[in-house]
């Protein structure tokens, strides 16, 4: 690892004004994606800025039509969160299987989101359920938020500070996860609103990150269960093809990921 | 260069390190507690893992930095004078281990796992739960095995206390 600063500022305001004096600065929350891609000399910051000991980016908070999740709160504590269990559950589940418990206990909602691998769980999610990023200067829309891989809406220095879900009238998530990384070879996520709208999104499958997919979200309007989906095709164009799956296997599993979250969902 | 001052095995302690020090490399080079391993560099293998703040975590992926001012337990700080912790005794009676490589990684894991869990633990679980855990020798059959023998015995040391 290249040398570097470590700052922990007390606040997001704190946290900014560091950014901006620094050379190549770079914010740290749970450091599972920074720290491994600093450790592999693939990232040099002059300075790191630690989020994760700022207190007004930590928690669960139910709010009037679904719940805000903290930016710096980690996947262990969505995952055991009694709000976001009764609220919105696939997420909780979602968060559940992410890499392995150690993972778990420093990786953040908004270090997931702010890095948008293409094989991450959080993007699925944020995505289907059609939820608002915050940042330190405004809010964006999640069909605004995710530009490919590893590449977001963010300008320099801004920070992502909470995520808010809408409630659904029903959601769930199914991941075939990579056998060793835990990534998503492809993971569905699928939800549908109180008004009876369908949005779904899959991860890990497309060589542009996380996407929509109007095919399915299609079928399940129509007729909200797994058999509705047996008739759908979804095309391999522009799928993801390595040596964990080729585009077509990716293209199937979209299809059959999908067909389990709407049965985890009921 | 910075002073990081924290916790370690229940004692205050402070070294000067640069700010990419890895917690890992703290606890090995400047505080000579060798017991918490480095097995790879991709964070998948947790020889690494300790405790901070009472949740088990990769130590080669935390900043020593990141520590400052937490209460950080390895392998070192569990037995009670010459009595093992109750995780240690289940894996030395059940063979739960061969090069011990991966062991203090394990036992840190494992013990996270059983104050998680407490009493509601299964093979299965308890399988899905050391993902993070690499180990080349065992199988991990008898890991598995030394984990619920222990969950049983915490249970048991928990009471009399
Ligand atoms: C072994 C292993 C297995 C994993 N398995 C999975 C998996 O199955 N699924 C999955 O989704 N992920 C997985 N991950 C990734 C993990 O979830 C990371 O924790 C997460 O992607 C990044 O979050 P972080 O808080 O650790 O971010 P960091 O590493 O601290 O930061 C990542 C990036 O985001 C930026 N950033 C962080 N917080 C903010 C913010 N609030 N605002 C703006 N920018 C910010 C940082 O500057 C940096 O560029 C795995 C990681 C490891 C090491
Ligand atoms: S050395 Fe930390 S996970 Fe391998
Ligand atoms: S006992 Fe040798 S690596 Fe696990």
């Amino acid at each position: 690892m290249y040398e570097t600063t470590y700052h922990r500022p007390s606040s997001i305001d704190e946290a900014a004004a560091l950014f901006s004096k620094g050379k190549e600065a770079k914010y740290l929350a749970g450091g599972h994606t920074l720290i491994p891609v600093m450790k592999q000399r693939l990232a040099s910051p002059s300075d790191v800025i630690d989020l994760g000991k700022i207190k007004e980016l930590i928690g669960v908070e139910p709010s009037g039509d679904g719940i805000v999740v903290k930016a710096a709160t980690t996947h262990y504590d969505v995952a055991t969160s009694d709000t976001v269990k009764k609220a919105l559950p696939a997420l909780a589940y979602l968060a559940s299987l992410i890499g392995d418990p150690a993972v778990r206990h420093r990786g953040t909602i908004g270090g997931s989101l702010a890095n948008n691998d293409p094989a991450a769980d959080y993007p699925a999610a944020v995505l289907a359920t059609g939820a608002t990023v915050k940042t330190n200067k405004r809010t964006i829309a999640a069909d605004e938020f995710f530009k490919g891989l590893f590449s977001t809406a963010l300008e320099d220095g801004e920070i992502i500070t909470a995520v808010s879900f809408p409630v659904q009238a029903k959601a769930g998530y199914a991941k075939f996860p990579h056998p060793a990384s835990r990534f998503a070879l492809t993971g569905v996520f699928v939800a549908k609103t109180p008004s009876g709208d369908v949005r779904v999104a899959a991860t890990g499958a497309s060589q542009n990150g996380v996407m929509r997919i109007p095919a399915i979200e299609a079928a399940l309007k129509a007729n909200w269960s797994a058999g509705a989906l047996d008739g759908v095709s979804i095309s391999a164009d522009g799928l993801l093809s390595d040596i964990h799956g080729s585009a077509d296997y990716r293209a199937n599993l979209i299809k059959v990921m999908a067909q389990r979250a709407v049965t985890a969902a009921g | 260069m910075s002073t990081v001052k924290l916790t370690v095995n229940g004692k205050a302690v402070s070294a000067d390190v640069e700010d990419r020090t890895l917690l890992v490399h703290l606890l090995r080079e400047n505080l000579n507690l060798t017991g918490t391993h480095i097995g790879c560099d991709t964070s998948q293998c947790g020889a690494c893992t300790v405790h901070i703040d009472g949740r088990a975590v990769k130590s080669c992926t935390v900043l020593a930095a990141q520590a400052a001012g937490s209460n950080v337990t390895t392998i070192e700080g569990i037995a009670r004078g010459d009595e093992l912790h109750p995780m240690q005794a289940a894996f030395r009676d059940n063979h739960g281990l061969q090069c011990g490589f991966c062991t203090p990684g394990m036992i840190m894991a494992s013990i996270d796992i059983v104050h998680r869990y407490g009493g509601k633990l299964d093979e299965a679980t308890v399988r899905h739960e050391l993902e993070g855990n690499i180990c080349r020798c065992t199988g991990y059959h008898n890991i598995v095995k030394s984990v619920l023998d222990a969950a049983g015995r915490m249970k048991v040391a928990q009471a009399a206390e």
